[in-house]
């Protein structure tokens, strides 16, 4: 059997991070999330119910657009996925742009639903593959949605953990914080701290994200693959055969 | 419910300039047909509220100069990359932008169905979203009660009520009383509730009613809400109908790069009104044929035949 590919590696990393989210929700545009979710469901792993954005297979909504963002704001999803053109060391997202506002240097599509599901979603992880000082900065230039609020404001929901091309970081709420949790393989530390523009705590010996094994690999590449292929059929065909 | 079917041209004909004009997401039904008519009839100065996001209909319609405007939470071409015509119009300053967040669209429609001025929205705090937009207002719950009161407050954000002038998107079908199929795209009901006024491009029309099964009545805008309807198959292409027919993504992908420089979006958009002019035309033959077909009192009329333009005035 091939060895595990970044995405299998990623999508298995965030499938561990969902274990026991009973709903949960992939946006549009997120095949990587999207597979996780399906793979811990399809593992048992706590997951009950699986919404992909996009997915008239897995989409049991009636009430249009507005439905993940009712369900949200009432509890009834328990993780969500957001990335971020640029994300800072408080998990504030950037989506707008870089450089001043109006006036951006460089546009990016906007924020979607991102400051209402951070708000509100418990289990928010951060996913981006990217993982370079351009996109983990010290401050973000917009904020689309902050990591963090003040504690009298109603917010149920924000940051649990952010997973990059490079590492899994958790997040502390209190802390306003993140700390590295594991390296992927082909990665260490080193490169880590030198690609992450904002600080962050770290264990004195980093451990090595567990990659898939020979089970879950083939959990991926078998009906997970199937699964996703109705909603990303281009990102299917890249899973390893 | 008098006749609402009119040819593509009357129903741009009656999105008058600088109209607000609601337009559906990719996922549920965006009317490319009605962008083509809006394009050749050089409307100007439109302000688009984009339910909740946009893409090449909005990027088109940008790009050749139909919009001040744009009230949106994002405008890209999904897996085809970025909006270059929308990322052009900010970088020249002539476009002015609302940013918005794809729950405070639907809930600012919402207001706008029950005529209310304004809804109140969770989460949105500290985003940099409620700093840019002046119209929006953070104030105290006034129903939060004294112990949350005590522990700093309760801030919630409110959104001015969207009531556009026109909501314009395409579906499946409408029946003979110009009732519109729209399935589970539920949006699509709630912008036609807002809006003033809704204009519909559909695939086809179907003998009987959508009333006759409550399966389709409940998936459908009643015509009460639906001023124009243009029969066009393949009205959505090439960003696709969902459940219908998929996206053109060499289309699309030729969109993409073509829309980088002012010459290549010119040339684009000159080819693809060129390729579609005989069908999008065609709309008026097609419902002069079904007119005598209807008089006679025939139901011969097939699925891609509408019935004549109303005589009333295109409002």
């Amino acid at each position: 059997m091939k060895p595990a590919t970044t995405a299998e590696i990623l999508i298995t990393v965030i499938a561990r991070l969902l274990r026991g989210s009973r709903h949960v929700v992939a946006g549009a545009q997120s095949p990587v999330p999207g597979a996780a979710a399906l793979l811990a469901k399809s593992l048992g792993w706590g997951v009950e119910r699986v919404t992909v954005l996009g997915s008239s297979r897995y989409n049991a909504y009636t009430d249009g657009g507005v439905e993940t963002f009712d369900m949200a704001a009432q509890g009834r999803i328990d993780a969500f996925f957001l990335g971020g053109g640029q994300i800072d060391g408080e998990a504030n997202i950037n989506l707008v742009g870089v450089g001043g506002y109006p006036d951006s240097k460089v546009r990016w599509p906007g924020s979607f639903g991102s400051p209402y599901q951070y708000a509100l979603v418990p289990k928010v992880i951060l996913f981006r593959e990217e993982h370079t000082p351009r996109v983990m900065v010290p401050r973000v230039d917009f904020i689309s949605a902050p990591g963090t609020s003040p504690s009298h404001v109603h917010r149920p929901g924000g940051p649990s953990a952010l997973v990059s091309g490079l590492c899994l970081f958790s997040f502390d709420r209190q802390r306003k914080r993140f700390r590295l949790e594991s390296v992927h393989p082909g990665h260490d530390a080193e490169e880590v701290r030198q690609q992450t523009g904002f600080d962050y705590d770290a264990p004195a010996q980093v451990p090595q994200t567990e990659a898939p094994d020979a089970t879950l690999l083939a959990q991926i590449r078998g009906p997970i693959r199937e699964q996703i292929a109705e909603t990303y059929p281009r990102f299917a065909d890249s899973l390893a055969g | 419910m008098t006749n609402s079917f009119r040819s593509l041209q009357q129903l741009a004909a009656a999105i008058p300039d600088g109209a607000r004009i609601a337009v559906a997401q990719d996922s549920c039904g965006v009317s490319m047909a009605l962008t083509r008519a809006l394009i050749r009839r050089k409307a100007r100065g439109l302000h688009l509220v984009c339910v909740p996001i946009s893409g090449m209909q909005a990027d088109l319609l940008i790009g050749a100069g139909c919009v001040d405007t744009i009230e949106t939470s994002a405008v890209s071409l999904g897996e085809y990359g970025s909006a270059p015509r929308f990322l052009a119009a900010l970088r020249s300053g002539r476009l002015r932008l609302l940013e918005a967040t794809c729950p405070a669209i639907h809930a600012a429609l919402q207001a706008g169905e029950k005529d209310l001025p304004f809804i109140p929205l969770r989460g949105l705090i500290g985003s940099d979203i409620v700093r840019v937009r002046p119209d929006w207002k953070v104030i105290e719950n006034p129903f939060a009660d004294a112990a949350r009161m005590a522990q700093g407050g309760d801030p919630i954000v409110l959104l001015p009520a969207i009531r556009p002038d026109v909501a314009i998107f395409h579906a499946p079908f409408a029946d003979r009383e110009g009732n519109v199929f729209i399935g589970r795209k539920r949006e699509l009901l709630t912008m036609a509730h807002a809006a003033f006024r809704s204009l519909v491009t559909v695939e086809r029309i179907i003998e009987g009613s959508v009333f006759d099964n409550p399966a389709t009545a409940a998936g459908s805008v009643p015509a009460i809400y639906v001023d124009g309807i243009a029969v066009l198959a393949q009205g959505a292409a090439p960003v696709g109908l969902p459940e219908h027919y998929v996206p053109d993504g060499d289309q699309i992908k030729r969109y993409a790069s073509a829309a980088l420089s002012d010459e290549g979006f010119a040339g684009f958009v000159r080819d693809w009104l060129q390729v579609n002019a005989a069908a999008d035309d065609n709309t008026v033959a097609e419902g002069r044929g079904a007119s005598e077909a209807l008089t006679s009192g025939g139901h011969t009329a097939s699925a891609h035949t509408i019935a004549a333009p109303n005589k009333g005035v295109a409002t």
